[in-house]
Parts: C-alpha cells; sequence; structure tokens
C-alpha cells in the first residue's frame, strides 16, 4: 500500500528541505502543508500533533516531529538509505 | 575512490567543493543539510555583492552554484566515522563506506543549549533554536529571544514582522551585537531588552506560557509563548575524533587548513578561526580546498 505522507513545513527552513529531499529520494509522494502560509495552518499543526516546530511529517496517521530519519524509515517501512 | 570527499554543505564546504571541481579534482560532498547555518539566518547584510539577501536565498544561490559543476552531492546522508589506512581517508555513512586521498571536514556547528528547567519539555512547543523556521508560529504573540549577538538580533528583527510583543533576554550587560542590528531593532516600540539577566525556566502546560528570568536580585516573570533561544553555537566535531581539537570542541587547524593528521583539512565553523560569519566561511572554504589541491599534487 501506498504510504499517505503529509509534511507541515515553512519554505525557509533547512530542516524541512532535507526530510524532503529524503522524501524524492525515495520516490515517495507527499503533500505539502506550508504553516508560515495562514494562522490555521498553523493552529491546525498545533491542535493536531502538539506541537509549534517544523517540519512536522504524518506517514498514515503517524506524527514525527523533525527530521527524524531513523523514525521516517521506520513509518515507511524502508531502509535508512 | 575519489581524490576528495566534503562532509558538509553550508558555505566552508559549498566554496570548497567549487574550488576544487575547478581544479578537476574527483569529489564527493555528503551533507545532512545544504546551506549549513547560513540557511537558518533571517537578514543577511555583510555578504559582499549583495546589499541585503535573506539566509534560505543565499543558501539557494550556494546551492545553484555548486550544481553548476558536475559535483556529486549525497543528500540528505550522515557521516558516522572517519578512518585513516595508510594513506587513505575512509568515510562511513548512515547509507554506505567510502574512500578518498583527502578530506574537508566542514561540519559547521548547531546551536548552543540553555540548560534550564522546561527547555528539553517545550522544545517545539513553543521554544525553538530556529526563527527562520518556526517564527510564523508566533503571529501577534508575546516572544522572548535570549542572547545579545548577532543571532539573537536577527531573530529580533525577523520576529518584528511576526510578533507583537518582544523581549530580549541577554546575560551581558549590553547587546553585543553589529550596531547597525541593534538600531534596527531598538527602531520598534515592539522590543524591551533585559541586560544582565537570565532565563531561569522556562514554564506552562501543553505549550510555552512564560520564562522565570533573574536580573540582579529580581526575578521577573515574562509572559510569552515564543522562546527563541540564541547564545551561540557548538561546533560539529564529534565525527572528527580523529584530529586534534581544542577546549571547545573546535578542529584545530593551521593557516593553510590543515588539521595535525595529514590528508584531513577542515574550515568554516567547525574550526578554531576566530570569527564565524558566512564570508569568512566561504573563505576558509576556498583556502582549504586549495591547500587540498597542493597536497595531491604532492602525492
Amino acid at each position: 500500500m501506498e504510504a499517505k505522507v503529509k509534511i507541515y513545513s515553512t519554505p525557509t527552513c533547512p530542516y524541512c528541505i532535507s526530510a524532503k529531499a529524503f522524501l524524492k529520494q525515495h520516490n515517495l509522494e507527499f503533500e505539502e502543508i506550508d504553516v508560515s502560509a495562514s494562522t490555521e495552518s498553523a493552529e491546525e499543526l498545533r491542535r493536531m500533533s502538539g506541537q509549534m516546530g517544523v517540519p512536522v511529517l504524518e506517514i498514515n496517521g503517524q506524527i514525527i516531529v523533525g527530521f527524524d530519519r531513523a523514525a521516517i524509515s521506520q513509518a515507511l517501512g524502508i531502509g535508512q538509505g | 575512490m575519489y581524490d576528495l570527499i566534503i562532509i558538509g554543505a553550508g558555505p566552508a564546504g559549498i566554496t570548497a567543493a567549487v574550488y576544487a571541481a575547478r581544479k578537476r579534482l574527483d569529489i564527493l560532498v555528503i551533507a545532512e543539510n545544504v546551506g549549513g547555518q547560513a540557511a537558518l539566518s533571517g537578514n543577511i547584510e555583510n555578504y559582499t555583492g549583495y546589499q541585503f539577501i535573506s539566509g534560505p536565498e543565499l543558501a539557494l544561490k550556494f546551492q545553484e552554484h555548486l550544481q553548476a559543476f558536475d559535483i556529486r552531492l549525497n543528500h540528505p546522508e550522515q557521516a558516522r566515522s572517519i578512518k585513516k589506512q595508510d594513506r587513505l581517508i575512509e568515510i562511513i555513512t548512515d547509507k554506505e563506506g567510502y574512500s578518498s586521498r583527502s578530506l574537508i571536514i566542514a561540519t559547521g556547528a548547531r546551536p548552543r543549549l540553555l540548560n534550564v528547567q522546561g527547555e528539553k519539555e517545550f522544545k517545539n512547543k513553543g521554544l525553538t533554536y530556529c526563527a527562520t523556521c518556526d517564527g510564523p508560529f508566533f503571529r501577534d504573540k508575546n516572544v522572548a529571544i535570549v542572547g545579545g549577538g548577532n543571532s539573537a538580533l536577527d531573530a529580533t528583527l525577523q520576529m518584528l514582522k511576526i510578533a507583537s510583543k518582544i523581549y530580549i533576554v541577554n546575560s551581558a550587560s549590553g547587546l553585543t551585537a553589529d550596531p547597525v542590528l541593534i538600531e534596527k531593532a531598538g527602531q520598534s516600540d515592539k522590543t524591551e531588552v533585559f541586560n544582565q539577566a537570565q532565563v531561569k525556566r522556562i514554564y506552562g502546560d501543553s505549550f510555552v506560557k512564560g520564562i522565570e528570568v533573574a536580573q540582579g536580585e529580581n526575578t521577573l516573570d515574562l509572559k510569552v509563548e515564543g522562546v527563541f533561544v540564541e547564545i551561540g553555537w557548538i561546533a560539529n566535531s564529534d565525527l572528527a575524533g580523529i584530529v586534534k581539537r581544542n577546549e571547545r570542541k573546535e578542529i584545530i587547524i593551521d593557516h593553510s587548513n590543515t588539521t595535525d593528521v595529514k590528508g584531513i583539512f577542515a574550515c568554516g565553523d567547525v574550526t578554531d578561526v576566530a570569527e564565524k560569519q558566512i564570508i569568512v566561511a566561504c573563505g576558509e572554504g576556498a583556502k582549504a580546498a586549495l591547500a587540498v589541491f597542493k597536497y595531491l599534487s604532492t602525492q
């Protein structure tokens, strides 16, 4: 089953850029939500994940905070490479 | 086997790569992120040639410059160990192993922690080390910036457009940032500076609600929802146990960016170079690559 991946990010956050590059390396499609674009999306992330920092990834409903390669790999069932 | 492996793709590592590519060296760049601390900066006004450029924009320009050459960039990839076997240097990463005739360590630095109660608990719950990343979460909120140097004032200027009130909590007797930054931040009545002040505790419930600050004999209670820690940097040299480091864990280099291990060079904020500035890191990267070229031609 194709993983459903959502990434909450800001355009200027280098860790978000790295996380997106990592997903692209694995040919994974993802939905990107720019929390700097609206107060609502930042609030949505805050309510949903209890986080006020980016990146936050939602992989098949699982929340991963930060560019945590090991946790992302595990959630996607892929090697870290 | 490569002629040169560069670990790190901040200003120092990228400049080293560009210089090495022009010398037609066979190089590999391994990086956890591209742009390094430059990408975390807000507004940059002291990089010659650009009267004004944002950190992320400058980082993008660096990356474009790198990509103009046929340089292999493995990103994101994390170098885990460095070994020297005879004349060869072996790098093991989270993905695979590589060998090279020379190495440049340009792994930069990471934010210094406050080490106070609540710091771990409220990380990403109001406390952040990256105003450029997380600033948008604090629209129309009160925030505290901890620090008084260029990074702290840069964060202040970024937050002036977003936050409603900014307290600068500075441990020194005065702000140590460049006067141009202090003047800009001071023009706004949103900012209030507390000198000789130390954060004692960060408190809240699910998110930050405030900080306790000691100033002389007084304890101040600042009601803030955001805390931006900008109190300096620590060299990312954990990987570099193979080379000599100083008490601040910075790699000790000479004028040619040479370490005490033959074939291993270092540049930028991970080294003991006196000034940690983007333009200095770039210059150091250029010097390191040229030193590598000279070294390889004598081998």
